[in-house]
């Protein structure tokens, strides 16, 4: 492969859109070269900028609101002002659908949605293995310890890589509950921070692919899908360290 | 103006929802709302970022909602993200081209390769255009929202949603109607010229000091 055709695929190597076989002949081709090397460090950067800093705009609560008011705006075959409509003495049958659709609006919104839901599952592991003192049922740096120490007690193998080299530590891995099954977690250490990684085989049709950053009391929280695995990572480190935590994951974690 | 014109259009797409058989609507009323309003904080966003306006934003996220609940009978999938971005991404362009005509009459060199060579021709490895240089000496990260603002809205929306909203390449063509090849190469030029704007930014601010 030359440069040419090198640098035509590197940003898509960097978003890792690359087919396998191509992803292989270009890191092939990024061993033994530089420039190129420089090249997708550049890229790497500008788009972990982006995502780490760049505003995440949030929809204000009232636009919810004026949407849910909309779709129920005005029932048919009337041309009374809304008001006057909800003023109305004999409230029918359309005007107590449209309250019923009125309030299961602000319902839909008020409850915790199933990923707010596991969320707190994620924060409230990270912090009971923590309290016990029990973060680590095998403890090891090696990679090549820890995934197999999984063998059959999972019935899917997660993938186990250490990041030492980047300033993220495997400390080890344990046995624990999430989302109503056992589950994998892995923990690393950064500084004095530690890091639990939850993985776990992706529920089809739920969220696809959907990576997200969030917060939740003080702790910062990275959810991503690869290779058909949900991961949830948790930790007390700061929201752009664990962004970049991700980003070392995912790009380690590729099956060879 | 813009403001009345998007109320007037709102109010016209409500009239003619209303005149539906109503008791009819409230199962699938329902079933939009738990569809679509998990998304609404990536509606807002792309709008916000296409837009630029909080207001204009909301005016057009609302809109969005409304046709998207119009055809959403016609909807098949499991995956309502793009399917309600795309929405929110025309109604944004038909929006520009009424208020802002020149930010959608830029042209784009879509030529894959092109643009690769003409940007990294002769090796130029000593031009500062290194990100990491560039961002390691940026103390305000409010530098990349201006940065990425500057972008013309056709790198702005794919960085957008690749970047902030992270959506495969895949999608991101479904939802701007490009073709794959040229999603990637306007994010390659995209991420260049945000970091052209972020060195432009960088240097303008120094020397107002």
């Amino acid at each position: 492969m030359e440069c040419k055709e090198a640098r035509a695929l590197l940003p898509a190597h960097v978003d890792r859109e690359l087919v396998a076989r191509d992803a292989e002949v270009l890191d092939e081709h990024l061993r033994g070269c530089a420039d190129c090397r420089t090249q997708r460090a550049a890229t790497q950067s500008v788009r972990a900028a982006v995502s780490v800093h760049a505003t995440r705009f949030r929809a204000p609560a009232e636009l919810a609101d004026r949407i849910g008011d909309s779709l129920v705006a005005d029932p048919p075959r009337s041309n009374r002002t809304k008001s006057q409509f909800w003023q109305g003495a004999g409230i029918g049958a359309a005007a107590t659908a449209a309250l019923a659709l009125v309030l299961g609006f602000g319902l839909t919104l008020m409850q915790p949605s199933h990923d707010d839901l596991l969320v707190d599952e994620a924060v409230a592991n990270h912090v009971r293995a923590l309290q016990g003192g029990h973060a680590v049922d095998v403890a090891s740096s090696d990679q090549h310890t820890v995934k197999p120490w999984f063998n059959g007690k999972l019935d899917y193998a997660a993938p186990v890589v250490d990041l030492s080299a980047e300033g993220f530590p495997l400390v080890g891995g344990r046995l624990d509950y999430f989302e109503h099954r056992p589950v994998a977690a892995l923990v690393y250490r950064h500084r004095l921070h530690t890091i639990n990684v939850f993985v776990l085989p992706a529920k089809t049709g739920t969220m696809s692919a959907a990576t997200r950053a969030l917060n939740r009391q003080g702790f910062a929280i990275e959810r991503w899908t690869k290779d058909g695995m949900d991961f949830w990572a948790v930790s007390d480190a700061d929201a752009a360290t664990l962004a970049q935590f991700r980003t070392l994951l995912m790009a380690q974690s590729t099956p060879r | 103006m813009s403001e009345t014109g998007n109320k007037i259009r709102t109010r016209r797409v409500c009239k003619e929802w209303s005149r539906r058989p109503f008791l009819s609507e409230q199962t699938n009323t329902r079933r939009f709302g738990d569809m679509a309003l998990p998304h609404l904080d990536s509606a807002y966003n792309l709008a916000r970022w296409l837009t630029r306006d909080d207001h204009d934003a909301q005016d057009i996220v609302q809109e969005s909602y409304l046709r998207a609940f119009r055809s959403f009978g016609g909807f098949r999938g499991d995956n309502a993200r793009p399917w309600l971005l795309a929405i929110v991404r025309n109604t944004c362009y038909t929006w520009l081209k009424q208020h802002r005509r020149a930010e959608v009459e830029v042209p784009y060199d879509d030529d894959i390769h092109g643009g690769e060579d003409r940007v990294d021709g002769g090796g130029g490895g000593a031009h500062d255009t290194n990100p990491e240089a560039i961002l390691a000496r940026l103390d305000d990260v409010r530098l990349i929202d201006e940065a990425l603002q500057r972008l013309p809205v056709g790198y702005r929306e794919v960085v957008v949603l690749r970047d902030i909203e992270d959506l495969s390449y895949k999608e991101i063509a479904a939802v701007a109607g490009l073709p794959i090849g040229t999603v990637m190469s306007r994010l390659a030029r995209g991420r260049k010229l945000l970091v052209t704007h972020l060195t432009q930014l960088r240097d303008g601010g120094s020397h107002g000091m």
